[in-house]
């Protein structure tokens, strides 16, 4: 009988002992930075032990948690269920026109009475979190199409920001006609970064692009005369609506539906683009550059096209950002920003539409509505960042490639 | 069959990488219509000699002339890979090189990419120009892909197709650029028998139907004979013979290049 | 005259702490092919230990260089025992994964203990107590070098040797050579190549904590932000010289040193950084895989 239980009290005990020893080595990790606080000034040194306690009992269980996560991750045919399962479900969401019809009516509906219903604060939000998307989405074009791992993508966000500001400030030019100059603007500076670094690969593309990211923002910070500096430049000029007066919510509110809008036309655009010339030039060139080029793709055209495409969006996103807060400084546009972005398009998944949008809600909403856990805000979004990334290494959706139908040989016909 | 001109005129060329001859005076010439076959044991520089032709390379020296039927002459020496492939040479890889994450169809469509023209405009709003020029592309590309018989497998993707399929898919995108010229490297390594036959008959059909040029680098000797109206023989960089396919397997110096090595015609 | 050694002395301080940096970026990325952006953090981290041991210490009546190398072992213990885990944690479960994605671990990892630093201590800056007294040999050059730029440059010197010693000649130095080479083919050779890389990361975060015990000494304040200017700059660095490359890595922290020193000095503190990345996108224009590195042409 005993004989018989001995394997897994034999187990139980190892995983018990395992859980044990990172317990310990937590301990031992977080002892000076979490026990010990020195007060300089009082010179007195404040011990504060339940925060060790605190530390054991949670890697304590966290680690089974883990190893469990871990062994499923591991064990391989769950996860190609699931795959399976999302492309089967997201076929049949696409295709099947009784599930299709309804879903969609109803996230219009969820759209187009969102600003009514919640507060304009929470309208603020979600106007955050659209731009976002849109961010995402001309990243997308960049580093999940044509495979350019860009860093710097908030340049061309300071660009379209500022050019609209001061477009604004000393010529007093509308929202609408500075729209299109942003994203022109922001286009030719894509096209300037995209010359010097076409013959640079990977990672070395990664650290001039962030590069070239701080340069803009330092210049920003440091020609007064220019930028006035850290100071930024306020009362910029909220979208015009036919030259009536709204109040800050009414104004709240178009701007809202002007994001909607431009998130559809970016939605539009990318997924037509994917699916075209240009699209599969960008991505033959991710997939093998020597083998693009030996097809007769024009390398140095492919790319800085995808430069100035995704550099576009950000100068759009930088014109509504400026229009929205009606005040900006350097201090927005952040390395940290770039990471942001970056991270939207790579936890949702590159090259999936829906996957951005989902990765730009993540992490735009969640920091928002951690907001009661305040200061644990930050540490919870950098751990949930790794944690996607651990268990899910190919983000949230993988992207889908269009499907061509073949009724009859040599008949063909492309359907969505 | 041998027009004046040839397809493709080599005539000197050099490679030298650092202080090493890689290729050391090399002339080759292709007629149009012709299978013309590159043997050599490895490392003798075949592959370099692809990637001189190119534009994969930059030679060292001599000249590299391509004559288009019906066009003006063209020397290709310093012209980007992309710009050759343009003026009608086509190549695939030794070590396959697919685009993986795309499906069959659009591996194909990829290599129409310099005989299209539709831009950003155009895919964006789709105006009817782009659209008929888009199906004429699917078009064009699933009948390639039927001709090397790969018509089932349009929707899969590249890394999920078997591995002769895949050398065929690298034929057939290779071939939608519209190449007067096609170079095969290695197309038949790793394949079995049965697969290889095949692709002797569709390297004949490519030839016979599509009337283009064909030049291969090839080990596998049966299908070499087989095909080849001549052979180009390479060694340590240097054309050490070259002639019909009967004449190069009495070769005294091809057999002593091979000594070592099976050479089974 | 005496500006300019001053300037060029202050340059070489302030590149060995990047090249002190730099090196554990291009050892992790030489291995695993790694933007290891938390590594800015492992300094960050490893110069706050050695505050909070040294303070604690300093409380008990300890003082001089005892209290120096003490707190600097801690440190360096401390990083190194963070690099580990954070290796076990974030990457080692992402080696087959896609490329971006260890990246963006990275990046949510650097975010972590960031802010876990914030939280178990203190937004505000801190003042670091000055570990590193002036010596009495330095007073006539006094105006020019200060004994802490002297401390820092020569640890780095002997830091750099002993590293380059060991990945000459030991056992792990050689298996670190050959899995940057070849993971497969150096596993199937029977290196135990998660090994290499956990000693990889203890190394590389180790001279981190160096790099970050002394800088602090030397400017006398930290707080839980100084890791990521730091990480970027020391990247910077690395990918200057040539990422992998371990001389590259110095040469890189030096050049990079010396510029932002030279630049602050005669034309002005506001564009140091400016002049700092644009002489690294300069230089990969001409030199598209950094100053010492070797550009890999793909074999066809």
């Amino acid at each position: 009988m005993a004989a018989k239980w001995r394997p897994l009290i034999d187990k139980i005990t190892g995983e018990f002992t395992k859980s044990l020893l990172v317990s310990a080595w937590f301990m031992f990790l977080t002892f000076p930075l979490m026990v010990i606080k020195v007060r300089p000034l009082e010179r007195t040194i404040e011990w504060r032990w339940m925060n060790l306690v605190y530390i054991g009992v949670g890697a304590f269980f966290l680690s089974f948690i883990w190893r469990y996560l871990m062994s499923r991750k591991d064990g391989g045919g769950s996860e190609e269920e699931g795959e399976s399962w999302q492309k089967k479900a997201g076929l049949r969401i696409r295709t099947d026109k009784k599930i299709y019809l309804p879903g969609l009516a109803a996230v219009v509906a969820f759209i187009v009475i969102f600003p009514f219903i919640f507060s304009g604060y929470q309208t603020q939000i979600m106007i955050s979190a659209l731009m976002y998307v849109m961010l995402g989405l001309g990243l997308n074009i960049v580093v999940g199409l044509a495979g350019l791992l860009d860093l710097g993508y908030v340049a061309f966000y300071a660009v379209g920001a500022y050019c609209y500001a001061l477009l604004n400030h000393h010529f007093g030019v509308p929202f609408w006609i500075a729209l299109p100059l942003c994203g022109a603007l922001a286009a030719l500076f894509g096209i300037l970064l995209g010359f010097p670094v076409l013959r640079l690969r990977g990672d070395y593309l990664a650290i001039v692009t962030l590069g070239f990211g701080e340069i803009i923002r330092l210049i920003l910070e440091n020609w007064n005369e220019f930028s006035f500096g850290p100071s930024g430049i306020a009362g910029i000029s909220r979208p015009d609506f036919f030259g009536m007066e709204l109040s800050l919510r009414e104004h709240t509110i178009y701007l809202y539906f002007i994001i909607v809008m431009l998130v559809l036309f970016t939605i539009l655009v990318v997924s037509r683009l994917r699916n075209s010339r240009i699209g599969r030039a960008w991505i033959a060139l991710r997939e093998d550059e020597v083998a693009c080029q030996a097809m007769g793709i024009d390398k140095t055209k492919t790319k800085l096209t995808a430069f100035a495409l995704g550099a576009t969006w950000a100068g759009l996103v930088g014109c509504i950002f400026a229009a929205k807060t009606t005040f900006i400084n350097p201090a927005s546009f952040t390395f940290m920003e770039s990471a942001i972005i970056l991270s939207i398009v790579v936890l949702g998944g590159m090259g999936s539409i829906v996957g951005v949008m989902i990765g730009a809600f993540i992490l735009i909403l969640l920091p928002e509505y951690l907001r009661a856990f305040s200061e644990y805000r930050m540490l919870a979004f950098g751990a949930a960042m790794v944690l996607i990334m651990v268990f899910r290494p190919q983000g949230i959706i993988s992207g889908i490639r269009q499907r061509y139908e073949f009724h009859r040989a040599g008949q063909p016909e492309g359907t969505r | 069959m041998k027009p004046t001109k040839p397809a493709l005129d080599v005539r000197a060329l050099k490679m030298d990488f650092g202080g090493l001859r890689a290729l050391d005076n090399i002339d080759l010439q292709i007629y149009h219509g012709e299978i013309v076959a590159l043997i050599g044991p490895n490392g003798a520089g075949k592959t370099t000699f692809f990637n001189c032709i190119t534009g994969m390379y930059e030679p060292t020296g001599g000249d590299m002339i391509i004559n288009p039927v019906e066009r003006e002459p063209v020397r290709i020496n310093r012209l980007k890979p992309n710009v050759v492939t343009e003026h009608g040479l086509a190549r695939t890889f030794q070590n396959i090189r697919l685009f993986h994450k795309m499906t069959v169809l659009e591996n194909v469509m990829v290599a129409r990419h310099c005989r299209t023209k539709a831009g950003i405009a155009g895919a964006i709003f789709r105006d009817p120009k782009t659209r008929k020029e888009e199906k004429e592309m699917v078009d064009f590309s699933y009948g390639l892909l039927d001709k090397v018989g790969l018509g089932q497998f349009v929707n899969e993707l590249a890394s999920e197709l078997p591995y002769g399929a895949q050398r065929r898919l690298e034929i057939a995108r290779a071939m939608a650029t519209e190449p007067f010229l096609l170079l095969l490297d290695e197309p038949a390594a790793g394949m079995n028998p049965k697969e290889t036959n095949e692709l002797d008959r569709l390297i004949m059909r490519l030839r016979n139907e599509e009337n283009i040029s064909i030049l291969l680098i090839e080990h596998d000797m049966k299908l070499v004979m087989s095909i080849s109206d001549r052979i180009y023989v390479l060694d340590y960089g240097k054309m050490i013979a070259q002639g019909t396919p009967s004449e190069i397997s009495e070769d005294p110096k091809v057999i002593k290049a091979y000594l070592g090595e099976t050479f089974d015609a | 005259m005496d500006y300019f050694l001053e300037l060029f002395l202050g340059g070489l301080t302030r590149g060995s702490i990047y090249a002190l940096i730099a090196l554990g970026y291009t050892m992790v990325y030489g291995i695993i092919e790694l933007i290891n952006f938390a590594h800015g953090e492992i300094y960050m981290i490893g110069a706050f230990t050695a505050l909070i041991v040294a303070s604690a210490l300093s409380l008990m009546g300890m003082s001089g260089l005892s209290l120096l190398i003490l707190a600097g072992l801690v440190a360096v213990i401390y990083s190194s025992a963070y690099g580990y885990t954070i290796e076990k944690i974030a990457y080692k479960p992402l080696r087959q994964a896609p490329r971006l994605s260890p990246l963006i671990s990275a990046i949510g990892m650097s975010i972590f203990l960031q802010n876990y630093v914030l939280l178990a201590q203190t937004s505000d800056f801190l003042s670091f107590p000055a570990l590193i007294k002036e010596f009495e040999f330095m007073e006539p050059i006094s105006h020019i070098m200060r004994s802490s730029e002297l401390v820092i440059i020569l640890t780095t010197l002997v830091s750099t040797a002993l590293l380059t010693l060991f990945i000459k000649f030991s056992r792990t130095g050689k298996a670190m050579r050959a899995t940057a080479q070849d993971k497969t083919m150096a596993m199937l050779l029977g290196v135990n190549v998660n090994r290499v890389i956990s000693v990889t990361f203890i190394i590389g975060s180790g001279l981190a904590a160096i790099g970050g015990v002394l800088i602090s000494s030397h400017i006398g304040q930290i707080n839980f932000y100084i890791g990521f200017i730091a990480g970027i700059k020391a990247f910077t660095a690395a990918v200057l010289g040539g990422i992998g490359s371990i001389p590259g890595a110095v040469l890189g922290g030096m050049i990079l040193g010396w510029t932002e020193s030279f630049a602050t000095g005669y034309v002005s503190s506001d564009y140091e950084d400016v002049f700092a990345f644009g002489l690294l996108v300069f230089i990969l224009i001409f030199r598209p895989a950094g100053i010492l590195g070797r550009s890999t042409s793909e074999k066809v």
